[in-house]
């Protein structure tokens, strides 16, 4: 097997759950090196679990998690540090410090990690934000200034900061309105394409998962039912992914797409 | 990793400066990649023609993309000819992003006069205490109102709410209190033994620890113990709570938060601080005799006898008047402070700080003002 077939994320039978309740079960997933994957689920069906597992948030309490070849569970201190610079997370809630300003966040990670020069810090940090749609001036905000869309996009600014090669969205569109959250998956297609990027985005936006994600992952009773391209889920006879795809809603993102193609 | 001199190898020859790149242009080079371009143009300077090599690159990121746009626009700036061969097609794609960023330069902070900015600072500094105290007025006359709705209609009053608050503010209060206070009261003893003895007055060590503890100092090491410990929590509560909407939500569905959050806090602790002074001046007391006993050589029986004779029910009443005052200020500050808060956990450190500090000056300044008061109307 040579290292382009080699998924950057591997997970095997994968139980996740809290006291006595099983979130997670046996679940086997892999994502393949450039590929936007959607993962769709109820709510509180284990999605963020999942993400929060592999990124070493949440113990697991029986499974294998491989990121870029690492499993956390052996890795070394140092292994560590060196994956978690590998990938970055977009969390729900955008999870910017709030007593840094947009340009501060989003030079953090690049302040712990790198040894450069504050004028390159400055520049790279205006020019990340600038790939995300923001301007200078928003640069100088505080958090709490941001409206939803923005905090989305300075929080995916700080989750690109090292150029990392997966980024980890947690719902990215949600409580944007549709022309910006159509915006948002024009920008993480662009980013992919020009970054290279492997991207595993939690999702329940349906135009998402039509117009961005080259596969989507169905989660449901805690393993996944259907794995594939949109083609895949709308013959999956799995009675929740049907409801999901061909539901009122989904039926009629499904219909207008199919008048349109 | 590639060493720093294959990232970029530089041949002047003729007035052309021809540049090799190699290695990983990454992010994780950015610091020596940094060094080497800037080496690089000051060179280019002198050069009419410059060209540099990027087939040897392994890896290209954002990093260096930049760091190579940055160095074809200071030669652009130039007026020279620069050119780029050997770019993979992915690689120039990166490049032309990065070429459309930081175009316009980065908004410079403004640098203050130094000496403008502290008369700044002072002139904000007094508006700000100012505008304290109104804000603290505000809040008086919202409680006051929400008060008197509340007596009219009792029904409305949270007291669940009261009570759960109680526990917490009084009744879990009560070790820490007394414990505090005790060893406050047996310091207090014997200090007062030790320097009295000079003058054989030991037993006047007694008045001391008597109408002190029960005119200024239970009073006062309760108020700040509380400050302390319920008005920081107090801000810190109403402040998350501003923080999430939760104040918000409230009044969109009608409720006055002064009426449900912070009457019932405030009323608590107008009650709780008279009973945790009451316990807090006993064990004060207690702990007094407690030295004059076993430093002073004082039977208790004499203690108590002298401090009938040295105290009378006055001393306990400056004490226990104070007290629920003392509660009306340390709520009413914490509640005005955590309605502050803003979007920030900056804001909530802050907002939290400053509850505490003011709420424990003006105690301080209130017991001034009590002192005065008792002392013109012969207390």
């Amino acid at each position: 097997m040579n290292a382009k077939d080699k998924p950057v994320i591997s997970i095997k039978d994968l139980v996740v759950g809290f006291g006595d309740q099983t979130v997670l079960d046996h679940l086997s997933l892999d994502v393949r090196k450039g590929e936007i994957l959607g993962v769709v689920g109820k709510s509180g069906g284990g999605k963020s679990v999942l993400l929060r597992t592999i990124i070493g948030l949440l113990p697991k309490w029986h499974g294998k998690i491989e990121v870029l070849g690492v499993d956390l569970d052996t890795a070394t201190e140092q292994e560590r540090r060196v994956l978690e610079r590998r990938w970055g997370v977009l969390f729900q809630q955008g999870a910017l410090f709030s007593s840094l300003t947009v340009r501060q966040n989003v030079q953090f990670p690049m302040r712990e990690n790198l040894e450069i020069s504050q004028r390159l810090m400055d520049e790279m940090a205006l020019a990340k934000l600038d790939m995300v749609g923001l301007t200078p001036i928003d640069a100088e905000k505080f958090p709490a200034e941001l409206s939803g869309g923005m905090t989305k996009r300075a929080a995916l600014a700080r989750a690109l900061a090292l150029d990392p090669e997966i980024v980890f969205l947690d719902e990215p569109t949600s409580g944007l309105d549709p022309i910006a959250a159509g915006d948002f998956d024009a920008l993480i297609k662009t980013l992919q394409h020009t970054l290279g990027l492997t991207v595993y985005m939690n999702t329940h936006d349906l135009e998402s998962l039509y117009t961005v994600c080259d596969r989507i992952a169905a989660l449901a009773d805690g393993r996944i039912v259907a794995l594939g391209p949109m083609e895949t889920m709308l013959e999956c006879t799995h009675p929740w992914v049907q409801t999901y795809f061909q539901g009122k809603r989904g039926g009629m993102v499904t219909g207008r797409l199919e008048h349109v193609t | 990793m590639a060493s720093d001199a294959s990232l970029l190898t530089a041949k002047f020859e003729d007035g052309r400066l021809e540049l090799a790149a190699g290695g990983a242009w990454t992010a994780a080079n950015a610091g020596a990649l940094e060094t080497l371009v800037d080496g690089v143009a000051a060179d280019a300077a002198r050069a009419r023609s410059v060209s540099i090599d990027m087939g040897g690159v392994r890896e290209f990121d954002t990093f260096g993309a930049w760091l190579l746009e940055r160095l074809m626009r200071q030669w652009r700036g130039t007026g020279g000819a620069a050119s780029i061969v050997g770019m993979p097609e992915h690689d120039q794609t990166l490049l032309k992003e990065m070429s459309g960023v930081n175009l316009e330069p980065a908004p410079a902070s403004a640098k203050e006069n130094a000496l403008v900015a502290a008369l700044a600072a002072l002139g904000k500094g007094t508006t700000g205490f100012g505008r304290d105290l109104l804000i603290f007025a505000n809040m008086l006359g919202a409680i006051g109102m929400a008060g008197a709705r509340v007596l009219a209609r009792p029904r409305d009053f949270r007291f669940t709410s009261a009570v759960n608050q109680l526990d917490r503010v009084c009744w879990q209060a009560v070790p820490i209190i007394l414990l505090i206070t005790f060893l406050i009261g047996a310091i207090i003893a014997q200090q007062g033994i030790f320097h009295f003895r000079k003058f054989g007055a030991e037993m006047y060590a007694v008045d001391l620890v008597g109408i002190l503890i029960l005119r200024e100092v239970g009073v006062l090491i309760v108020a700040i113990m509380v400050a302390g410990r319920s008005g920081s929590s107090y801000t810190a509560e109403l402040g998350s709570m501003m923080m999430r909407e939760e104040v918000d939500a409230l009044r969109t569905m009608g409720f006055d938060p002064v009426e449900v959050l912070i009457l019932p806090r405030v009323l608590v602790l107008i009650v709780a601080l008279p009973v945790l002074t009451f316990l807090g001046s006993m064990a004060a007391l207690y702990g007094g005799g407690l030295v004059a006993w076993l430093y002073g050589g004082m039977s208790p029986e004499i203690y108590i006898s002298r401090l009938e004779d040295a105290i009378s029910l006055t001393h306990f009443k400056v004490g226990m008047i104070k007290a629920p005052f003392m509660g009306l200020v340390i709520g009413v500050v914490a509640c005005a402070e955590g309605l502050l808060v803003k979007g920030s956990a900056e804001s909530l450190g802050l907002q939290t700080t400053a509850s505490v500090v003011k709420s424990i000056f003006l105690v301080i300044v209130l017991d001034g003002l009590f002192a005065i008061f008792f002392a013109s109307i012969g207390m």
